[in-house]
Formats: C-alpha cells, sequence, structure tokens
C-alpha cells in the first residue's frame, strides 16, 4: 500500500483522473516548514512580477529598455534559454530508454517535469514580450489567423505546445498507473517517450529557425545555430537536473540517485566540448574572414565605437563555461565527496548558457541595427522584476511536480 | 511498500484543509491586487475592438462600424475630427519610388514631413524616414551615420534616406504569425493595427530598419492631428503595435504624391507608377544608374536610387 493508491472502488477514468489531480495537488501542497517558506517566497516574488506585467499592461512597454533597434531584450532572451532546458530535460530519456539505463528508468520522469515547467516559462515570457497581450487569441489556429506554414513562429507555437501535451501525458501517465497501483502498460507511454526525443529536438531546431532564418541579421544568419542551440541546451537541461537530484537526495532521502546524477555528468562531459568547440569555429569564422559580419560579433566581444555594454557578460559566460569545462573533464568530479563541487560546477555552466543563449545571442543580434546605428540595450528594472517573476511561478511548478512524483521515485521500478 | 496512507488522520485534515483554504485565498486576493493595474489598460479597450476580425474579413457594414468606432475614438482621446478613409488599391497601378543621389542634400524635410503627415508621436519625435549621411565613394552603410549635425551638405559626404522599400519578397510580411501585416496589388506592405499583437518578429526581420513600434499611447495635441486618414494608413496607431510607411497611401491612392516628395527642396524625390509606360519614374528606371539596397538578401525592394 502506498501513499497515493486509490480506494478500491474506483471504476471509471473519467471520475479518478480528476480525483488523482485532486489528491496530488493535496499531497504536493504539504510539507515542512521549510517547504512553505521556500514556495511563500516563490509566491512573493511572482506576484511582485505579475504587478511589474501588469504595469506594462497599462503604461506600454515604454517601461522596458527596448527600442526600435533592440525590439527583442530580456523576455526572448530568457525565451530561448527556457526551450534549451525544456529540450535538455530529454537527455533523461535518451540513457533511460535508448540505453536502456534501467537506474535511468526510475528517475527519467524528473526530465520530463523540467520540460513541463520550461515549457510553461517559456509561454509566459512570450505572453509578457508582446505589446498587445489582449489579442493572444490572434495566434490560435481557426479562430485566430495563423500564419502557417511561412511563419517561423507558428511553427513555434505548434511544437511548443506539442511538446507541453507530450510531457503533460507521459508524466500524467505513469504518475496515474502508480495512483491506481497499476503497472504502466508501456504501449501508452513508450512510443511517446520516443517522440519526445524526436520533439524535444525539433523545439530547440525550430527556435533556432526563428533567428537563423533572418538574412538581415547578419549574426544570426549561420547554419551553426541550431546546433549550437542544441549543444548548449544538453549541457543546460542536466545541469540543472544534477542540481535538483542532488537537492532531492538531501532533502527527502530518496536513494538510487547517484548512478543517474554519474551517467548526466558524463552526458555534461561530452556536450559541454561540444558547444565548446561550436563557438570557437564560429569565432574563427567571423574574425578570421572579417568583413562586414564581423561588426556584432565585435561588438559582443571588445566592444564597437566606445559602446562596450554587453563585454562584461560574454567574458562572464566564457569565464563560466571555460571552467566549468575543465572541472567537468577532471575524473575526481564524480567522487561523492566533491559533491558541491559538482554542484558548483553544474551552476557555472547553466549561468554561462543562459548568458551564451540570452544577453550574448539576441542583443547583439540587433546591434549594430540593420542602418548600422549602435544603439545599446540594458535591461529596465520592470524587466528584471517581470523575468524574476516568471522564474519564481516556474520553480513553484517545478517545486509541485516534483512533490507530486516523489512517491513514485520512492519506490523503484519493477519492470 | 509500507509508507501511511496519507488521508487517515482524520482530525488533522479539516484543519490542514482550513489552513489551505485560508492560504489559497490570501494568495489570490494577493494576485488580484498584484494585477490590478490591468483593470486600467481593459477599460481604455471596448469590448468592439476586441472582438474586431482581420480587415480582410469586415464585411463592408463591419467595416462601415469599425471606421465609425474610431473616429468616434479619436474625437474622444484626442478632441480632434477625424475621418478615416478605406482607401483599396487602383487596379492597374505598381507604385515605385526613387531617389536621385546627386541631389539628396540630407536637410532631413522628408522626416519632417512624414512625422506631421503620419500623426507620429510628437514627444518621441518618430518618423518613417532615415536619412544616412555616408562619406563619397562607398555604400557600406556601416561607414554612414543618422545622427548627423550641423550645415548640410557637407564636402566628401552624400545622403541615403532610407525608408520602407515595400519589398516584393517581404521578410516582413513572411514572419508574422498572425497575417497582420501583407503585401497589396498596389505593391504598398501594410499592418492592421487592430489585428498585429505587437511580437515585434517583423521588426527584427526587415533588414532596413522600416517599422516602428508604439512603445506607448501616441500623443499628438488636438490641433496638430493631421485629420485625412486611413484606416491602413496614417490614423494614430494604438499603443503596443507596429506601424510602417505606407507611401502615404492616403494621399497616393487618392491620387495625391507622398507627402515626403512635397516637402523636398531639391526636387530629389520621384515617385509613381511603374506600369505606366509614359512616366517620369518609368523613364529614369530606363536611362539611369540605378541601384537599390541590400540587394544580395534577396528582398526585391520597389524602392530605387540612382546617380545622375
Ligand atoms: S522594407 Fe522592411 S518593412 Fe518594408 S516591406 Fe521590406 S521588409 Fe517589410
Ligand atoms: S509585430 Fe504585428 S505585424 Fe509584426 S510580426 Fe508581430 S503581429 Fe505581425
Amino acid at each position: 500500500m502506498s501513499s497515493i493508491t486509490a480506494s478500491a472502488d474506483e471504476k471509471s477514468h473519467i471520475t479518478s483522473y480528476p480525483k488523482f489531480i485532486g489528491r496530488s495537488l493535496w499531497l504536493a501542497t504539504e510539507g515542512s516548514f521549510a517547504f512553505y517558506a521556500w514556495m511563500t517566497m516563490l509566491t512573493a516574488l511572482f506576484l511582485v512580477g505579475a504587478n511589474a506585467w501588469a504595469n506594462q499592461v497599462a503604461g506600454g512597454m515604454i517601461g522596458t529598455n527596448m527600442t526600435d533597434q533592440v525590439s527583442w531584450g530580456l523576455y526572448i532572451a530568457n525565451f530561448t534559454f527556457m526551450v534549451g532546458l525544456a529540450a535538455g530535460g530529454v537527455m533523461m530519456v535518451i540513457p533511460a530508454y535508448l540505453y536502456h539505463d534501467r537506474k535511468m528508468h526510475d528517475v527519467v520522469i524528473i526530465g520530463e517535469l523540467l520540460a513541463i515547467a520550461a515549457i510553461v516559462m517559456c509561454l509566459m515570457f512570450v505572453v509578457a514580450d508582446l505589446g498587445r497581450p489582449d489579442r493572444f487569441w490572434h495566434m490560435m489556429p481557426i479562430i485566430g489567423k495563423f500564419n502557417f506554414p511561412i511563419s517561423m513562429l507558428t511553427w513555434d507555437v505548434i511544437v511548443l505546445n506539442g511538446y507541453l501535451i507530450l510531457n503533460l501525458h507521459i508524466c500524467g501517465y505513469l504518475l496515474y498507473m502508480r495512483f491506481l497501483g497499476r503497472q504502466p502498460n508501456p504501449t501508452w507511454y513508450i512510443p511517446f517517450v520516443m517522440l519526445s526525443i524526436v520533439w524535444a529536438i525539433s523545439i530547440h531546431t525550430v527556435t533556432a529557425f526563428l533567428y537563423c532564418g533572418l538574412g538581415g541579421r547578419p549574426f544570426w544568419n549561420t547554419a551553426l545555430l541550431a546546433p549550437r542551440f542544441l549543444a548548449s541546451a544538453f549541457v543546460s537541461g542536466p545541469a540543472f537536473i544534477i542540481v535538483a537530484m542532488v537537492l532531492i537526495k538531501r532533502l527527502t532521502g530518496i536513494g538510487g540517485l547517484d548512478q543517474p546524477i554519474e551517467t548526466l555528468t558524463k552526458i555534461i562531459r561530452v556536450t559541454i566540448l561540444v558547444n565548446l568547440l561550436m563557438v570557437a569555429s564560429e569565432l574563427f569564422t567571423e574574425f578570421y574572414t572579417g568583413g562586414a559580419h564581423v561588426s556584432a560579433a565585435k561588438y559582443l566581444f571588445f566592444g564597437l565605437h566606445g559602446k562596450t555594454a554587453l563585454v562584461p557578460w560574454t567574458w562572464t559566460a566564457i569565464g563560466l563555461n571555460v571552467t566549468a569545462a575543465l572541472l567537468f573533464l577532471w575524473p575526481g568530479l564524480l567522487r561523492f565527496r566533491w559533491r558541491p563541487l559538482l554542484v558548483a560546477a553544474c551552476c557555472m555552466a547553466f549561468v554561462g548558457a543562459w548568458i551564451e543563449k540570452g544577453m550574448g545571442l539576441i542583443i547583439p543580434g540587433f546591434i549594430p541595427s540593420t542602418l548600422h546605428e549602435i544603439v545599446e540595450y540594458v535591461p529596465s528594472q520592470l524587466e528584471w522584476k517581470v523575468t524574476v517573476g516568471i522564474w519564481a511561478f516556474g520553480l513553484m511548478v517545478f517545486t509541485i511536480a516534483i512533490k507530486t512524483a516523489l512517491p513514485t521515485l520512492k519506490q523503484p521500478a519493477k519492470h | 511498500m509500507t509508507d501511511k496512507p496519507s488521508l487517515p488522520i482524520v482530525e488533522n485534515f479539516s484543519r490542514r484543509a482550513a489552513v489551505k483554504g485560508g492560504f489559497a485565498t490570501l494568495g489570490a486576493a494577493a494576485f488580484v491586487a498584484a494585477v490590478s493595474p490591468l483593470r486600467q489598460a481593459a477599460s481604455d479597450k471596448s469590448a468592439a475592438e476586441f472582438m474586431q476580425q482581420h480587415y480582410t474579413e469586415l464585411s463592408p457594414e463591419q467595416k462601415a462600424d469599425v471606421i465609425a468606432r474610431l473616429e468616434a475614438e479619436t474625437k474622444q482621446n484626442y478632441g480632434a475630427e477625424v475621418t478615416i478613409g478605406d482607401d483599396r488599391p487602383i487596379p492597374g497601378t505598381k507604385f515605385v519610388y526613387a531617389i536621385n543621389l546627386s541631389v539628396c542634400n540630407g536637410n532631413g524635410n522628408c522626416v519632417e514631413a512624414c512625422h506631421k503627415e503620419n500623426n507620429h508621436d510628437r514627444s518621441t519625435n518618430q518618423s518613417y524616414i532615415r536619412v544616412l549621411e555616408m562619406p563619397m565613394g562607398t555604400m557600406d552603410m556601416e561607414q554612414g551615420t543618422t545622427t548627423y549635425t550641423g550645415a548640410v551638405p557637407k564636402d566628401g559626404k552624400f545622403y541615403l534616406p532610407v525608408q520602407c522599400q515595400q519589398c516584393d519578397e517581404p521578410p516582413c510580411v513572411d514572419v508574422c504569425p498572425v497575417k497582420a501585416t501583407w503585401k497589396e496589388e498596389d505593391g504598398i506592405v501594410v499592418v492592421d493595427y487592430n489585428w498585429c499583437i505587437g511580437c515585434r518578429y517583423c521588426e527584427a526581420a526587415c533588414p532596413y530598419h522600416a517599422r516602428r513600434f508604439n512603445w506607448k499611447k501616441p500623443e499628438v495635441p488636438a490641433e496638430e492631428v493631421n485629420p485625412d486618414q486611413s484606416y491602413l494608413s496614417n490614423r494614430i496607431r494604438p499603443v503596443g503595435v507596429v506601424e510602417k510607411c505606407t507611401y502615404c497611401l492616403h494621399r497616393t491612392r487618392r491620387g495625391k504624391l507622398p507627402a515626403c516628395l512635397e516637402a523636398c527642396p531639391t526636387g530629389a524625390r520621384v515617385f509613381g507608377n511603374i506600369l505606366d509606360k509614359d512616366s517620369n519614374l518609368r523613364w529614369i528606371l530606363e536611362n539611369k544608374r540605378v541601384y537599390i539596397l541590400k540587394e544580395e538578401l534577396g528582398t526585391k525592394p520597389a524602392f530605387f536610387y540612382y546617380f545622375d
């Protein structure tokens, strides 16, 4: 008998599935004092963000520091990174199902829950970036006017929502079966799990196509953009999950997480190098060739005509990425007593990827502008508040999702 | 498994439910308070506006209603009496613009005329035209500047006015996720300001910096509002949407010339119908050395530059 097994009288899924959701939510809001403190803090931050966003809608986006020259800023930067995080969650699935790693089977759901939280954040960042959120329904197929298949943004809407539904199905099904006390039937989830691998790659590829399809923006107009996106996603996703698993183990004493942590560390070891290699080859092409294409890269790394707002960001990212890469290459990092160092390395890789995909990729695409004006951009306080609010909400979703899954995680799978 | 069932502690259950319910209520109330500025934003917008369909899907009656509403709103918000037309393309017309770079002296009158004609926000001094001051002997915009000052023309410089090129392969139209922007039969690329969701993807896609976003509600004093307006052109734009040069379609579709052309003291600007074999414009395109900007991008501009 386990904690969320249904009573025996359930007959129809129509009644028992809502019961399962209600029960899960109930359990997910049970916890220690520290848990309540954590959730209260996230709620407070979320409310600050919601208030900032409401003010932005009421007063116009003049409250942001974006301009006609730099027309996308912190929101789209975060959106791009979150797509990567969502795609990176799938790195749990690949070893588990493609390489039949038994230990990964037990915890694969952590990656899928991360994907759910990340996609929810993506959608929130897109809405935060809209000048007219009241017209969001124009984007919906059928009732709106959907520019499919020409606009890459409509593709992105489809793949992101598809990925969300896919992961909701997989997680919902697995947890529900536990709730009913049944063995999950592989035909109801394995095909979807396999699909989610392809799908994860597609969400990040399509998001890269959003940018690299724009001929007028030489900084983005590179075929390497999509593979680079994937490489950094496969660093940031596993890095987040490692930290989450270390915490879960600490806080709940759930066993069996050490081997998945090791697997993910080994994955990062490779992907972080692939990512650095791609960055290096892109820089080589830019700087060795020179010409008009190089001005955005010059601005990013060294500043242009005395304007240097992004230079500190870039070098911070490079410093973090290289240090993290060196740490991951060191075999001792896997040793148990070096856990804090592993967590630190993951955080560095995570923040490094965040800067690289955000401030280091979206902003320099606009500087210099298409008429070669150099208009700099530094996010406003309002933008930071909204961003923190969305992150807090995402962490809330993730925390609740993990709590829902805890009873399942506590129990080794029997297949 | 030996986990304890979760719900048997009944006496705790109701107390916990009450506490959780209390917190949920508190959270909901705090949320409502946090987003209360939205109520203000919503009160500025009517239900009719929210429900309005895409321009191309409005029946003639619906269009008339929409236009009447917009005129009333302008009266209410800006204190100005305006008429908003629904100017449609004239069959057999394809508008094209050309600028004589040997003559343009960078005085910027076109920039200013555009600002006034199109009811741009006064405080941000917006205009659809930007003029680059360029060193002689190059077409590389990287060498130019849009922020030049002092007497013009300067020695060793020439001037390159840039505005929407009304591309025949417009990337801005391709990327728009909701078809809020499209190309009309006379070659003019327009935006339905009541359909645009303000994602600014088109602004990222346009290689000529031709699109502008309404970061705030435009401010125009009542006595300065240009009352001759058109739905797809210079009516005062709502906040949160993009806008662009429409070759002054509220003038040109009524047989007049664009405001920037009329304002130009040097006669550098030529506008006309490329399908008209006898037009001045056609003669220029056939007999002068003609350039287009960023030709390599394949946007196929309907905007030409030439030298004498
Ligand atoms: S110049 Fe820019 S806004 Fe005008 S049609 Fe071309 S891409 Fe669109
Ligand atoms: S800002 Fe408006 S016109 Fe431009 S792409 Fe978005 S919806 Fe379309």
